[in-house]
């Protein structure tokens, strides 16, 4: 009896023991930066099997009117408390003007109103968001890709990058302002639009207002709120801390397709 | 009567062997950073959307009216008082709110970003291994030869049998041990044709990367939220299959079944009248 106690409680601390070992060498993997880089190739792999199987063409499934959710999450800052957004909104976002700079030949400086005048898509899309729920919703805004051919892009441009009104994380260096980037492929996808209306209506501030990123067929934390600029560049590595984006900066993956 | 000599026969080709191992640290580590980045939303649903007031299963920590954090478990309408496990675990002083214990995850704390590294990395490894194994497995005629279940095998006469010799752990240990019994061959074939594929195929489905590829399969699911339930409940399915295996295996000869697997030698006693039941 005393025996076959001894034993179980023997292969019980044996178990628990080389669980806890295999546990924290687990943890000291994710904690080195070796270890990390390894882990993250497989984004490379996957990224390059998704855009070899997939038409970068292919549309988001789009829904119906009774599809859409009523109970849509915000996410991230709902309602930002920097000062210049604070003013802006204060004001109904009439003195709001969205730049488009960078590598263009031809700088913009858009009113909402010249926004809403540029070449527009409504879409009725699934939000997933890289938590694992979703939500779908109506959206309506300029299409990115028309946008950007009037402003002119420049042959060296490679990314667009969306700079936010926002500060997610307070940070000493500034790099707590939230920013995203895409590639010129999924900018001038027709699904890639800078809503400025959700459901039928103005875009509320929890959801971004004035002015959203909707890119369809990537994860929730792309689809940057609050933007204020909107960049072109050839690299990614001088801006946040050279990801492309705040939670890229934070370890999620560039690219959001999965 | 002379003590009946063992023979060692040759069981498992290398790459059935290497595969499975393979199979086991991707899949341990797959479930244990399935299981953190559960956390980051712990509920599920049904369809393409989140109603987020009715999950169908979430496992949460609540604040009682006591002021006394407790770990919840709700099913349906049903709510259990998990703390410890499920909800709100740790050592007692330490305890956080996590749907799953640290010692089940990894990490062991609670990263989204760090466990979709694991489990995209580990998936990978999973599925290169799948395809090595299907491919081999077919043109070899692994998976003809010994997963198929033959006429014999699936006579009601045979079927009723081996339900009963399996119920009471007897096990063959002659010339029948040389090959899968009826039983093993539907399960292995329901794991390695059912089971692990729909893990591969429910985890695309939740990719809108993939989705925007291939509508129907997310339809074929039910939504991109059936999908992730569906995934759900294929890995603890898989988890059960586990947990019955490891039982088997030892109930059946832990030694000769692990030496099976690891140098493909497998002891039976042969006997001169061969099958006989």
């Amino acid at each position: 009896m005393t025996v076959s106690t001894d034993r179980r409680t023997w292969l019980q601390v044996a178990l628990a023991s080389a669980g806890a070992l295999v546990l924290s060498a687990c943890d000291r993997i994710t904690a080195s930066p070796k270890g990390v880089a390894v882990l993250q190739s497989a984004e490379g792999l996957t990224r390059r099997a998704q855009r070899l199987f997939i038409d970068r063409r292919a549309l988001a499934r789009e829904f119906s009117h009774a599809d859409i959710s009523s109970d849509f999450r915000p996410n991230g800052s709902i309602d930002p408390t920097d000062d210049d957004y604070v003013a802006l909104k204060t004001k109904g976002f009439a003195d709001y003007r969205l730049v488009v700079d960078g590598l263009v030949d031809k700088p913009l400086s858009l009113s909402l109103a010249d926004l809403r005048a540029l070449p527009a898509r409504t879409q009725i899309t699934r939000h997933d968001c890289v938590e694992g729920w979703s939500s779908i919703a109506k959206w309506t805004g300029a299409r990115l890709g028309p946008l950007l051919d009037q402003a002119k892009l420049k042959s060296n441009a490679r990314y667009i990058v969306f700079h936010c009104g926002d500060t997610l994380e307070q940070t000493l260096d500034g790099s707590g302002q939230y920013y995203e980037s895409i590639d010129l492929i999924d900018a001038y996808h027709p699904q890639t639009i800078l809503a400025y209306a959700m459901n039928d209506r103005v875009l509320p501030v929890p959801h971004g207002a004035p002015l959203r990123l909707r890119v369809e067929r990537q994860l929730g934390y792309k689809q940057a709120k609050y933007i204020m600029r909107i960049e072109a560049v050839d690299d990614l590595k001088h801006l946040g801390r050279g990801n492309g984006g705040f939670w890229e900066d934070r370890g999620y993956e560039w690219y959001a397709g999965i | 009567m002379a003590k009946p000599t063992k023979v060692l026969v040759y069981r498992h080709a290398a790459v059935t062997r290497l595969t499975h191992w393979i199979n086991v640290l991707a899949l341990t580590l797959l479930l244990m950073s399935g299981l953190n980045i559960f956390g980051a939303h712990p509920a599920l649903y049904w369809g393409q959307k989140a109603v987020f007031a009715q999950p169908w299963l979430s496992i949460t920590a609540e604040m009682t009216k006591g002021d006394e954090m407790r770990g919840v478990t709700q099913l349906g309408s049903a709510k259990f008082d998990t703390t410890g496990v499920l909800g709100y675990s740790g050592k007692v002083g330490e305890r956080a709110p996590v749907a799953f214990p640290s010692w089940a995850t990894v990490p062991s704390y609670r990263d989204l970003a760090d466990a979709r590294h694991w489990h995209f990395f580990f998936a990978w490894l999973f599925v290169i291994n799948g395809l090595i194994y299907w491919l081999v497995g077919l043109i070899g005629g692994h998976i003809r030869k010994d997963l198929l279940p033959t006429k014999t095998d699936v006579a009601p006469k045979n079927l009723w049998h081996e339900i009963v010799t399996h119920a009471r752990l007897r096990f063959p240990k002659g010339e029948e041990a040389r090959r899968y019994n009826v039983l093993q061959k539907g399960t292995y074939l329901g794991v390695v044709l059912i089971l692990l594929p729909l893990m591969v195929l429910t985890g695309l489905c939740m990719s809108p990367g993939f989705d925007a590829g291939a509508h129907w399969l997310v339809d074929f699911f039910g939504g991109r939220q059936s999908a992730r339930t569906i995934h759900f409940i294929t890995a603890f399915t898989i988890v059960g299959f586990v947990l019955l295996h490891l039982f088997m295996v030892v109930a059946s000869g832990a030694w000769n079944n692990i030496r099976s697997m690891i140098t493909g030698r497998y002891a039976i006693i042969p006997d001169k009248t061969g099958d006989h039941r």
